[in-house]
């Protein structure tokens, strides 16, 4: 830093051409992460689910790789013994607030327009829609976009991040930065794995390992209902550890067996 | 495409330094932006010349880029990497640690103030503000 001007001239440049003082000048020196507003908000979002006893998942993944299946899986699944509600975002339509509706709990879709993710503030706003007294279990379904959500904070508890086999085995390698942000990746559709044949879930692990994670893996074909077991137990395991039980069983019905089918 | 949200929450930043030291034009704004942060240099820059306007019209951007940086906790050692193999390259462990390359951070506003008096008042015209 040169203190004849206050340039911002580092000592390896020349320095001929700003010998004279610049009393006018002013050089401020910050270290200020530029998304800081966006984690003031989170850091609020937070609260709000800490203060009301809610698990806020954010699911993140590419277009089309089932994130929206897996919830209506899961809520056919939990709906009996938790109280859930989702955050839909898209750019344009209510299809997959509608799709969730259909399931019997509450959705709220936020549609950006052109924006490519959610951010904490969109999702405060759907909060004060949101009934969060009345929830234990809060999904809030990110835009489909492998690069742009990972970089905000929603003030989210855990974020899982949706691999479908129908993607290659390669994502982790090529969008680590999403993969970093996770705390679990669940891959999708695996009951294509055997038609496909190309999608090798151990390259995806060690793709994964290679980001320095030891985060879970957990196989899902929601579509059949037949391998979401793996997905309910490390979904219970985070209510528990958060003090959200079973004790706010509306019903006794007990959870859909089909659901806790052997993983293919 | 997200990087215009960052653009924005930058001039939101600078137009608030600016402001509380009363400047006239923003000259230059620095800023670090890792491979791992997920944000684009190029498309940040795109941005920054697409949204600037008032204070910060003629401003230059300057990027300060860095390299992936990790460190093992398996051995200690500290490794200079690429953004997806964060694996320590003397010992081969994936047990580290990010050290640097993932920071999105404003690093530092010029600007030209309003008079001279406020520069007689601060002799050094150097300030440095740590945020977080």
């Amino acid at each position: 830093m040169c203190k004849i001007c206050g340039c911002a001239i580092r000592p390896t440049d020349s320095h001929d051409n700003v010998m004279q003082p610049r009393p006018q000048f002013t050089v401020v020196d910050v270290v200020h992460d530029l998304l800081a507003a966006n984690d003031i908000t989170a850091t609020h979002n937070r609260q709000h689910f800490d203060d009301h006893g809610v698990l806020a998942i954010n699911l993140m993944s590419s277009p089309g790789s089932g994130k929206t299946a897996l919830l209506e899986a899961t809520i056919h699944a939990l709906k009996s013994h938790y109280r859930i509600a989702v955050i839909e975002g898209d750019l344009q339509t209510e299809n997959d607030a509608e799709r969730i509706r259909a399931c019997g709990v509450t959705a709220l879709q936020i549609t950006t327009g052109t924006a490519c993710h959610l951010d904490a503030s969109l999702v405060h706003q759907a909060l004060h829609s949101l009934p969060l007294a009345e929830v234990d279990l809060l999904f809030i379904e990110n835009v489909g976009n492998l690069v742009c959500p990972a970089s905000f904070d929603l003030g989210q508890h855990l974020n899982v991040t949706l691999l479908s086999v129908t993607e290659g085995d390669d994502k982790p390698a090529k969008y680590p930065v999403i993969f970093r942000a996770s705390d679990l990746v669940v891959l999708s559709k695996t009951d294509l794995l055997a038609v496909l044949g190309d999608f090798e879930p151990s390259r995806a692990a060690s793709a994964v390992r290679a980001l320095g994670l030891d985060i879970p893996m957990i196989h899902t074909a929601a579509r059949r209902m037949t391998c979401i077991s793996d997905w309910l137990e490390w979904l219970e395991s985070q209510l528990q550890r958060r003090g959200i039980g079973r004790s706010r069983l509306r019903k006794g019905t007990s959870m859909d067996q089909a659901a806790l089918g052997p993983c293919a | 495409m997200h990087e215009l949200s960052v653009c924005q929450a930058l001039l939101t930043q600078v137009a608030e330094i600016a402001g509380s030291r009363r400047a006239r034009v923003v000259e230059r704004i620095t800023v670090e932006v890792g491979p791992l942060s997920g944000t684009e240099p190029t498309l940040l820059l795109n941005a920054f010349i697409a949204m600037r306007s008032g204070i910060t019209s003629t401003a230059e951007l300057r990027i300060e880029h860095c390299t992936v940086g990790i460190t093992c906790l398996e051995c200690g050692a500290y490794s200079q990497t690429q953004p997806n193999r964060l694996i320590c390259a003397p010992c081969g462990s994936w047990r580290t640690r990010v050290i640097a390359g993932d920071g999105l951070r404003l690093l530092r506003v010029e600007m030209r103030t309003t008079d001279s008096s406020d520069a007689q008042q601060s002799p050094d015209p150097v300030e440095k503000v740590h945020y977080v």
